[in-house]
């Protein structure tokens, strides 16, 4: 793939970016969240068409308009979400996507053909299972299974370990090596360092959508590669008040938690957030931080360990208690959870303080009070909207993020959990945030930040807690690392940093 | 040719619904053209029964008040994305409730029996409504298919009244309860026609629930929970005693609708009671588009129908199955119709795709 370049509204995805893989090589495409990975290896799959750029495969100048042309080419992509139907049987799962011969299934012949190819390469998979009865590293060799009887030659595979436990991650790749082994090529996505040194041969580093290198694995060092992936060697601080930290507004002792994805999401979490204080959580996505948010704010509950917020245990108690405990909320999804988009800006600010004496005796609601608080805060917290009557769906993500933020300051919140605050905002409405942040820590509240923007994080943050496969790797302060330091905490490997006595 | 989803303009947006009535009408004319009926005739018939004449207005009125409650009922759980289709049920339990206290306790002979069997007609609706409530509450089972099944089993429930332990001794062995006592009728309203307390109950029911809506934070909390439930977990709101109190409370207007027909329509327990007015308030407040003054407009448009459905099977002796497909397309139609007026039909090649070029 020669000068990809695949721009979306807003956003430049790839930018004139060149990335090559031999045949017979693992080759591991690495970076941060966003930084291009999955959109370059979508165009590769004919998913997405480049703005501009060349691909060539084997040599030739090729155009894939879409997967079916890639697949057709010996092209193979298994993306995080398995393309599987679930009550169908592996065997079938597997013919699905064969070009057609004629209208007679053999199952049979084909149930024979599937087990001599996962003999072949490893990989265990009863091919009359039912895929529903699967475990997710199974679904990911039926996965595999498919590509190969459709002939790929050039297997991508996108985080394909982030599902998988160390066991099924080691014989993951004891089978890419031998498909690599005959000569076809690997290609996996991935930002875990550990397993670029592992089992890459060679590896391309993206960042920002930009190219930053390719080079052997055997050449370079999980220190050079955090570099590489992280971009600057030191940060800019800026401009903060000293705070004397209060006393502890949020704590989570020992937690322990089952994910989306699979059991212990969260393994002995321990956490503490002091008022006046901004802590940091950094991390890859998916390594915990979801859980350890949803467990803060009520919405999920641990299976060990406890939450206490404002000395309380609150510990399953349900996310009015934590609002009651003085819990404010940033979430992170904003539209999917922070507001219900088709009511009005007025009920969106009112929210949760909707049964606040203030709003009306009794059960009655008194839509002009309502009305007098939502302008107060439209005008205190810079939302731009035709007014208090707007449904909220229809507000920019920088304004829909100022009405969350208004809502949940306005609230009295002794700590507040602020999750991905400005993911996908501009650099106005992302200042806007990163200024009430502070604001609010000035003000003695307590605010755990979790997010995967590493240069907000080390911006706001006293202390950086860095989250990895659901244990905190280390709690350090800003000043005191390197970002290669923090890039390897983030791809999971523990060393001697001035770390934080918590 | 394809269909591009977009915002309906707000001429769209008005015009549909009429547009759609209109379509559904032609439609509906085409059908009767071919089974031999004239359909300007049958129309006449429809339209000059129920709104040509003063008692026109009243009759109307009488079948639109049990169709404003179940409509009431449907839209309710709707506005928290819940799909009661079980108000026929509900309607048929207010019934029995009704009778029952009207007909077996010496409650019906007091001054206390109106109130009385109204209240108990909505217990009994809300009791009936509360079970698919209570497993869509802690279960998850769908409550659209438990609320459907439910209707049957009060239908039946009605009939082994009926022809078992209620059937009136003095009834020659026809399945008909005892006629309630006169002490059990609701009043009259506007003397010379049959217009009754219910329809009054029916339009203060309709101004509670835009009232609870708009005006009280339950309202606010069912409008968070229908419009993102995510959001309203979020912030606290209890989803299980939503789903409890909401669907109760459509138990109960549907029990209402219930109790009303039996005490001033048909003045006893008996088979026909209802002739789907829990099924059409499904449309009435689809048609409404869950609004609930809208309700009563749309109730009185279906009433009519029903009653100039009675017109057409006494002059042009059609089946009263020309009403459910009226009723039907005209629900086909609406719902079409505004399915299309947020969309623009385009011919021709595909437009380029989305972040293109």
């Amino acid at each position: 793939m020669r000068g990809i370049t695949k721009r979306f509204p807003g956003v430049v995805a790839n930018d004139a970016v060149d990335f090559t893989a031999a045949p017979g090589e693992i080759h591991a495409l690495l970076g941060e969240n966003g930084a291009g990975k999955s959109t370059l290896m979508k165009i590769l799959y004919g998913f997405y068409q480049p703005d501009a750029g060349e691909i060539r495969l084997h040599g030739t100048p090729r155009v894939f308009r879409s997967p079916k042309d890639a697949l057709r080419a010996g092209l193979g992509m298994v993306f995080q979400q398995f393309m599987l139907v679930p009550s169908l049987s592996v065997v079938q799962n597997v013919l699905l996507g064969l070009p057609s011969q004629g209208w007679r299934l053999d199952e049979r012949a084909a149930a024979a053909s599937l087990a001599a190819a996962a003999a072949r390469y490893g990989m265990a998979v009863h091919p009359w299972a039912r895929v529903w009865q699967l475990s997710v590293g199974e679904q990911q060799r039926v996965e595999i299974l498919k590509l190969l009887a459709r002939g790929a030659d050039v297997l991508i595979l996108d985080e394909p370990t982030a599902v998988l436990t160390p066991q099924e991650t080691r014989d993951l790749f004891d089978t890419l090596r031998r498909l690599a082994g005959e000569g076809r090529t690997i290609v996996v996505i991935t930002h875990k360092l550990s397993e670029v040194m592992a089992a890459a041969d060679r590896v391309t580093v993206l960042r920002a959508g930009r190219l930053v290198g390719t080079t052997p694995t055997a050449a370079t060092s999980p220190r050079a590669l955090a570099r590489m992936m992280v971009g600057r060697e030191t940060f800019d601080l800026p401009e903060r008040d000293p705070v004397t930290p209060g006393p502890v507004v949020l704590e989570v002792r020992d937690l322990w938690a089952d994910g989306d994805r699979g059991p212990d999401a969260l393994q002995g979490v321990s956490l503490a957030v002091r008022a006046g204080e901004i802590v940091g959580v950094a991390g890859v996505a998916g390594n915990g931080q979801r859980e350890l948010g949803e467990i803060v704010a009520g919405l999920r509950r641990p299976t060990r360990g406890r939450v206490v917020i404002a000395g309380r245990d609150r510990t399953g108690a349900g996310p009015l208690d934590a609002i009651r405990a003085g819990l404010g909320h940033v979430p992170e999804d904003r539209l999917g959870t922070g507001v219900a988009p088709r009511l009005s800006v007025a009920d969106n600010l009112i929210l949760k303080s909707y049964r606040d004496s203030r709003f009306g005796r009794g059960p009655l609601l008194n839509r002009q009070t309502v009305h007098q608080v939502a302008r107060t805060l439209i005008r205190a917290f810079k939302i731009q909207t035709p007014g208090p009557d707007t449904p909220a769906g229809t507000l920019s993500g920088g304004n829909v993020q100022r009405l969350i933020l208004a809502r949940e300051i306005s609230a009295g919140p002794r700590a507040i959990l602020a999750f991905h605050p400005t993911r996908g905002l501009d650099i106005g409405a992302t200042e806007a945030v990163h200024r009430a942040l502070l604001a609010q820590r000035r003000a003695g509240i307590g605010v755990l930040l979790i997010s995967e923007d590493l240069d907000e994080i080390l911006q706001l943050s006293d202390r950086v807690a860095v989250l990895c496969g659901g244990q905190i790797m280390g709690v350090v302060r800003p000043g005191d690392v390197t970002v290669e330091q923090i890039g390897l905490l983030m791809g999971g490997t523990r060393l001697a940093v001035p770390e934080e006595t918590a | 040719m394809r269909l591009e989803r977009r915002p309906p303009s707000r001429l769209a947006a008005a015009a549909a619904p009429v547009v759609s009535i209109l379509a559904a009408l032609a439609a509906g004319g085409l059908m009767l053209a071919a089974s031999g009926v004239n359909p300007f005739a049958a129309y006449a018939v429809l339209v000059s029964d129920p709104f040509g004449s003063a008692f026109g207005w009243s009759e109307t009125a009488v079948k639109a008040t049990p169709l404003i409650l179940t409509g009431l009922a449907v839209l309710l759980p709707a506005r928290m994305r819940l799909w009661n289709i079980g108000a026929e049920g509900q309607l048929q339990c207010g019934a029995i409730g009704a009778t029952w206290i009207a007909v077996f306790t010496p409650i019906g002979h007091s001054a206390l029996a109106v109130p009385a069997l109204l209240l108990v007609g909505m217990g009994a609706g809300a009791a009936w409504c509360l079970v698919p409530a209570i497993l869509r509450a802690w279960l998850s089972v769908n409550e659209t298919i438990t609320t459907l099944l439910m209707n049957y089993v009060a239908l039946l429930l009605v009939d082994f009244l009926i022809y078992g332990p209620w059937q009136d001794p003095q009834g020659r062995g026809f399945p008909l309860s005892p006629v309630l006592p006169a002490s059990a009728k609701l009043p009259v309203l506007v003397p010379g026609t049959r217009i009754h307390l219910g329809f009054a109950l029916a339009l203060l029911a309709v101004a509670a629930t835009a009232f609870v809506l708009t005006r009280t934070r339950w309202g606010l909390e069912i409008r968070i929970i229908g419009d993102n439930p995510d959001a309203a977990r979020y912030a606290g709101i209890n989803l299980t005693r939503n789903i409890l109190l909401v669907m109760a409370a459509a138990g109960a207007l549907a029990g209402l609708a219930g109790a009303g027909e039996v005490s001033a329509v048909s003045g006893r327990l008996q088979q026909g009671l209802s002739p789907g007015y829990g099924y059409t308030g499904i449309i009435v407040a689809w048609l409404a588009r869950l609004h609930p003054v809208a309700t009563v407009l749309v109730a009185f448009l279906l009433g009519g129908l029903f009653l100039g459905g009675d017109g057409l099977q006494i002059s042009l002796n059609l089946p009263i199955a020309v009403v459910y497909m009226l009723q039907g397309l005209i629900f086909f139609f609406v719902l079409g119709g505004e399915q299309l007026a947020g969309s623009r039909v385009r011919i021709g090649p595909r437009a380029p795709a989305e972040g293109g070029r």
